[in-house]
């Protein structure tokens, strides 16, 4: 081991200090990640760049890029396994501090006076780091509004030729034109004349996607089928009327049941207590006991 | 300029559109319709646009015109088969087709016609 | 009748190259290029709708009003890398001169229900028009995909 005189530079401390600093690096990383990743694992990682440090710093330049690529591939896995920012930059600021803890042992005159350049070389590493974090996790984020968004926007059939659409949550633009799409592709696949889009679940409802529930149902009447709005609670049909949105002929019920009667009646059928008999005439009878 | 070809089924005519519409075969469908409304003494008209994937004004214009005039000549127009993407585009250019009734496919716009033949013949005296 | 260009070119046409419109079957053909670039953007089929309706609705004017002109489609880049079309028309017509007149709703120069320019501007995410009374109209119209 270098006696770290007072012209040992920084790479060549590196080198001749390999184990103790990569052991404390390690350990400093492995107190922050505790018990999330291996101790194995961990060592393989550093391992890895710590000897890719070593050789940028020498001023290879293939191994200064593959250190920024396998640093982003990490952050990226960190993102992705729900790490905290912090946890993953500090993964490389703790060499720093592994570093310096050597230097101040061995008092090297040269050593001190490169630490600040290593210094923000690391930290110009842990930003690129923080970097990668960041687009990975908003990624995340993208993936998971996407996930939402197809999850939260089931078409289900509710009788023969009848489709319903329960929307629950925040409702925006996007979501809605999402709705409204594969409601009306539904609509063709399924030969459905009717369907019904129930509101209940929604919190608040503004100009732009009133109008855009306005548009299915205007678009699916334009198609040849009728749309019905449901579960209109006070304070939603408070901010329509406030907002002066015209509803027109659209029709709109209360309740999902209330809905559903007004659409069953509509392609004419009746629903009765198993005792009674149907006073409609009734072409397609349910066989599930609803009919006399 | 292609004729679009209009076929009769009993007393209902349909038209089923499989080209891309050029104006002066449109304008050419809505003249020849109504001869063939009167000639046949058709009572209902079917405007089958499930291959077509763009209506704009022009085009819309003409399902209005067809469904007023063939009114005035006692047959009911019905347009059939209109895409989603068709008419999600013609609502947000702003045209309602009003006056024009429409039905998911040419099964439900025969029914929708029968239903109406049906209806005034039990109806009548 | 619709004449494909005679140089083997799948779609009937390059990129950015320059369409003239000059009779009804033109207005077909518009429709048909900005289709197939729009498909090639990636657009959705709603999306490719639109901007096909927006397009036959120009191309109509351009040819009914201006006396005919050209037509250019292109790929374009709009915000934050979205893929997209953009579709210019152009023609050396009388020009419009109150622009804000003819954007308006019902807005009417000839026997249409006056939907084309207001339409085509509702259905862009990009709209622009530039006209000169007397030397011609230039509309430029965008989709982005989502």
């Amino acid at each position: 081991m270098t006696d770290g005189s007072d012209d040992t530079s920084i790479t060549e401390l590196l080198g001749s200090w390999r184990e103790p600093v990569l052991d404390r690096w390690i350990e400093l990383v492995g107190e922050s990640v505790r018990g999330r990743i291996t101790e194995r694992e961990l060592r393989s990682e550093l391992t890895e760049l710590y000897g890719l440090v070593e050789r940028a710093l020498a001023g290879d330049d293939t191994a200064a890029g593959e250190l920024r690529a396998t640093l982003a591939e990490i952050s990226r896995g960190r993102a992705r396994q729900g790490f905290s920012a912090t946890e993953t930059a500090v993964g490389v600021f703790a060499l720093k501090q592994s570093l310096y803890e050597q230097v101040r042992k061995t008092r090297g005159q040269r050593a001190y006076s490169e630490l600040i350049d290593f210094s923000s070389y690391v930290d110009e590493l842990g930003l690129a780091t923080f970097e990668t974090y960041a687009s990975a996790r908003e990624q995340v984020i993208a993936d998971q509004a996407e996930q939402l968004l197809e999850l939260s926007t089931p078409v289900v059939k509710v009788w023969d030729g009848v489709l319903g659409v329960p929307l629950v949550g925040t409702l925006d633009s996007a979501r809605t034109q999402v709705v409204m799409e594969t409601l009306l592709q539904t609509l063709v696949d399924t030969r459905s004349r009717f369907a019904v889009i129930d509101i209940t679940g929604v919190a608040a409802v503004d100009t732009e996607v009133a109008q855009h529930l306005m548009r299915t149902v205007m678009a699916a009447r334009l198609m040849g089928t009728h749309c019905v709005i449901s579960g209109i609670r006070p304070q939603i049909a408070q901010t329509i009327v406030t907002l002066g949105i015209e509803f027109g002929d659209i029709v709109t019920k209360s309740s999902l049941a209330d809905a559903l009667a007004y659409v069953l009646e509509r392609s004419g059928l009746c629903v009765v207590p198993s005792t009674a008999s149907c006073g409609g005439t009734t072409q397609h009878a349910p066989r599930n006991g609803l009919e006399a | 300029m292609e004729h679009v070809p209009i076929l009769k089924i009993g007393d209902v005519l349909l038209v089923s559109i499989q080209v891309d519409l050029q104006d002066q075969t449109v304008l050419a469908l809505q003249e020849d319709l109504a001869d063939r409304i009167v000639a046949a003494g058709a009572h209902g008209v079917i405007i089958d646009i499930t291959a077509v994937d763009i209506v704009d004004s022009f085009i819309g214009r003409m399902f209005a015109t067809i469904a007023a005039m063939s009114r005035l000549m006692d047959a009911e127009t019905v347009v059939v088969g209109m895409r989603p993407a068709v008419a999600i585009t013609l609502v947000e250019l702003g045209l309602s087709l009003g006056g024009v009734r429409t039905a998911l496919d040419l099964e439900e716009g025969m029914r929708l016609l029968g239903a109406g033949a049906a209806a005034a013949v039990a109806g009548a005296p | 009748m619709t004449t494909p260009p005679g140089d083997g070119r799948s779609g009937g046409g390059t990129p950015g190259e320059e369409v003239p419109i000059a009779s009804n079957d033109d207005v077909v053909r518009v429709r048909q290029l900005v289709r197939t670039a729009a498909a090639a953007a990636g657009l959705s089929l709603v999306d490719q709708t639109k901007i096909v309706t927006a397009a036959s609705e120009l191309a109509r004017n351009t040819y009914a009003h201006g006396g005919g002109g050209t037509m250019r489609v292109e790929q374009a880049a709009g915000e934050r890398g979205r893929r997209g079309v953009r579709v210019v028309f152009t023609d050396a017509g009388p020009g419009i001169a109150d622009v804000e007149r003819a954007l308006g709703e019902g807005w009417t120069s000839g026997a249409g229900l006056g939907l084309g320019l207001s339409g085509a501007r509702r259905l862009s995410d990009e709209f622009d028009l530039r006209s000169e009374p007397g030397k011609g109209t230039t509309v430029t119209v965008a989709k982005w995909g989502r």
